[in-house]
């Protein structure tokens, strides 16, 4: 058999399972065997993983609008040396992504950039303002997948209700950011402790609880109200989840059977408000970075499927803003290039997080959410593929991502794991030099 | 003189971190020299000649800014003020550019006053100079504390085992966090109360209560914190009645304390709010005493940031 591209001798990682090493032949944007064959550029992948390639649900490419943070070329690109063959990019932008016209121009730019492939969220309500809803079928026919007023905490529940009766008839998934505006109040980090100590406004962790369990009682009424008319995958994905507590509610109102998913995102993996004691700005994120107890709960939900799925919350800022100080400076670090081999190195090395799992997240996870069909490793399957070396190691250097956000709360780390090539549609988007 | 008698100090102020009971004590008794140089005719030495201290407050303070210019003109030292409100920061001047500018003409020490905690330990970052932080949103005012650690020891004697009660809006106050870090330092117990919701849920270095009888109860001085308007404006407390009828601290009340229990109080003062106006003239007070040993204990830091052994 003939093919463009061959990897010997990978070992394969999907979200079934591990499985032995095989060479697999790559043609026609597809897997075409798993026993080798002949190309004309063959990769010697001895020690390496083949995995089906990451799928982000929750990043900022900052376009329109923002350029000066990141747009879809160092965006996609950073995506893409992270492993990532697909991204979902949030709607906060400038102007805010709420008509078909600006999710068209997107996809066609991104088509162009041929990195790793975008998916444009849409806002839920015109221009976020939470107030009325945006235009879902023809978001969705422009190339919509998610309705999201990311950012904004959908204070009303009344309009919350609407959007996911609306984007249920079409089948969209809407995601929230759930944080009660009035009990987060202007906090700047996790109140607990550590704010007390440092004389910084506090964010309880019972903002993002307290919104949960409203969102799961809107989410009920409209799963009641839906009754059988339309088949509800998953109404509601709550974004980012931080607390303990709200990862409670979430598991028990899955237990009932709620259609809800969720994700968590790397930083609330593996760092806490602690990082705060150096007042530094690059610690600054939304929802902020809560306590060990709160870790070690996200990781035991990441494990036991309550967590969904690996949102990275990529989030690039300037460094001028990043320096600015903890009330002013804005909240989010880019984490596209390091999520991988962060979690790789956090979970399953130091751990013994199953690493079949953790590969679950980061593909089969949020492609289910998103109403993609899994991608596993098997002949016929698109080539969407990662791969990704368990031995390398190296620190974090900010400096060298594609990424226009070169600064990150991991610099100076010790990960291993690193994406050596990423291939989209069999097409390689990133190969380490 | 041996070694151990002279501790060498941090060259800076940002809080007390980095700093040990030894060397805060050395730093008092420096204080008590500046303090007969303020007493002298001619209140002037050449210590800290040929050096430039710059005062930067990016937030608002008389008091506090004319304090430190006249301990560093006390000792000489050439004095440049710049004064930047927070909307310098949102017409796009950050704190580095407007640090990093001064910097270029050749700043020896800076001054530094903001509404946000953390700054200061930017700065040190930056600039690899000595800073002094004079304030940093809720987080720090360590100079306050050291002035008001050597204005209770002037009057108490020693601080050890001495109970501190600091009345009033605990959550929002840097000046209550500074001293709950520094008097525990030289021995004391702070006890902080204040209405619930101005409270923090926790404070290393004292005692939480929204009792003010159980605050004052046998305190051997009171501290009080001025209530601002703008937590008013909030809600927080409902009203100044209610505040008043809850937690001023007035005659009756501070009988609750030590007899002649010294009262404290950072100011600005409300008077009549967190405390009975007539209180703050009593003999009791040692709020204008607080003032004066301001400017001794800043010239202290100072000479220890600048040419102390480090």
């Amino acid at each position: 058999m003939k093919g463009d591209f061959l990897i010997k001798n990978a070992k394969l990682v999907d979200g079934r399972g591990v499985h032995g090493t095989a060479d697999v032949l790559i043609g026609e944007g597809r897997i075409l065997s798993l026993s080798g064959g002949e190309a004309p550029t063959v990769l010697d992948a001895t020690g390496m993983i083949l995995s089906p390639g990451f799928f982000d649900p929750h990043a900022h490419l900052r376009e329109p609008g923002q350029e000066v943070k990141e747009d879809l070329q160092s965006g996609l690109t950073a995506a893409a040396r992270g492993g990532y063959t697909d991204i979902v990019s949030m709607p906060n932008t400038t102007p805010v992504v709420d008509n078909a016209e600006i999710v068209a121009a997107l996809k066609k730019k991104a088509a162009q950039i041929k990195q790793a492939r975008l998916h444009p969220a849409a806002a839920l309500t015109q221009g976020q303002e939470g107030k009325v809803l945006s235009e879902a079928h023809l978001l969705q026919a422009a190339g919509a997948v998610m309705l999201t007023d990311d950012g904004k905490t959908n204070e009303d529940a009344g309009v919350l209700a609407q959007g996911l009766l609306y984007a249920a008839s079409w089948g969209l998934v809407v995601s929230v950011h759930a944080e009660d505006a009035g009990l987060r109040r202007n906090g700047v980090m996790n109140e607990g402790e550590v704010s007390f100590r440092l004389g910084l406004p506090g964010n309880t962790s019972y903002a993002e609880s307290a919104r949960i369990a409203r969102d799961l009682e809107v989410v009920r009424y409209v799963r009641d109200r839906l009754a059988n008319k339309v088949s509800a995958r998953g109404l509601l994905h709550i974004q980012h989840l931080s607390t303990k507590r709200g990862l409670e509610l979430i598991r028990q109102a899955k237990q009932e059977g709620l259609p809800i998913t969720t994700e968590v995102g790397p930083h609330h993996l593996t760092l806490t408000d602690e990082a705060l004691n150096g007042l530094n700005p690059i610690y600054k994120v939304a929802p902020p970075l809560r306590t060990q107890s709160d870790v070690e709960a996200l990781i035991e939900g990441l494990l036991d499927g309550s967590i969904d799925c690996i949102g990275t919350d990529h989030a690039p800022h300037t460094q001028d803003e990043k320096e600015l100080d903890l009330l002013r400076a804005p909240f989010g670090i880019p984490s596209l290039e390091v999520c991988w081999p962060l979690l790789y190195s956090e979970l399953v090395e130091k751990r013994g997080f199953p690493l079949a799992v953790l590969v679950a997240r980061f593909t089969d996870g949020p492609r289910r959410i998103l109403g993609f069909p899994p991608l596993h490793l098997e002949e016929g399957a698109e080539a969407s593929l990662v791969l990704w070396d368990p031995r390398s190691q190296r620190p974090v250097e900010p400096q060298t991502f594609a990424s226009k956000a070169k600064f990150s709360p991991w610099a100076g780390w010790q990960l291993k794991g690193w994406p050596v090539c990423t291939l989209v549609e069999g097409r390689r988007v990133f190969a380490l030099e | 003189m041996s070694e151990t008698a002279t501790p060498s100090f941090p060259k800076h102020l940002l809080d007390f971190r980095d700093w040990s009971r030894r060397q805060v004590e050395s730093l008092l008794e420096t204080a008590q020299m500046m303090q007969e140089v303020l007493a002298r005719p001619v209140k002037k030495v050449p210590a800290l000649t040929g050096f430039t201290v710059a005062t930067v407050f990016f937030e608002p303070s008389t008091r506090t800014r004319i304090s430190f210019e006249l301990a560093a003109r006390r000792m000489s030292a050439d004095v440049v003020s710049f004064s930047g409100t927070t909307s310098s920061t949102v017409k796009g001047e950050t704190y580095r550019d407007t640090l990093r500018t001064l910097d270029q003409m050749g700043i020896d020490a800076y001054i530094l006053r903001t509404d946000a905690a953390g700054v200061p330990y930017q700065a040190h970052s930056w600039l690899h100079k000595p800073v002094i932080n004079a304030g940093d949103g809720w987080r720090a005012h360590p100079t306050q504390a050291l002035l008001d650690a050597f204005t209770l020891r002037e009057k108490l004697g020693s601080l050890e085992g001495k109970k501190i009660a600091i009345v009033g809006d605990i959550l929002h106050s840097r000046v209550a966090r500074s001293n709950a870090e520094l008097l525990p330092m030289l021995g004391a117990t702070v006890v902080a109360c204040g209405p619930a919701p101005l409270l923090p849920g926790s404070l290393p270095g004292a005692t939480l209560t929204t009792s003010l009888r159980e605050a004052l109860y046998e305190a051997d001085a009171v501290m009080v914190l001025r209530l601002q308007k703008e937590r008013m404006e909030k809600g927080l407390p409902p009203s100044l009645p209610e505040y008043i009828a809850a937690y001023q601290v007035n005659r009756e009340r501070l009988g609750w304390a030590r007899p002649g229990a010294p009262l404290l109080h950072p100011g600005p003062m409300n008077r009549d709010v967190e405390l009975e106006g007539t209180l703050a003239d009593s003999p009791q007070s040692l709020v204008e005493r607080q003032v004066a040993n301001g400017q001794a204990v800043r010239m202290a830091v100072l000479y220890h940031v600048l040419v102390g052994k480090s």
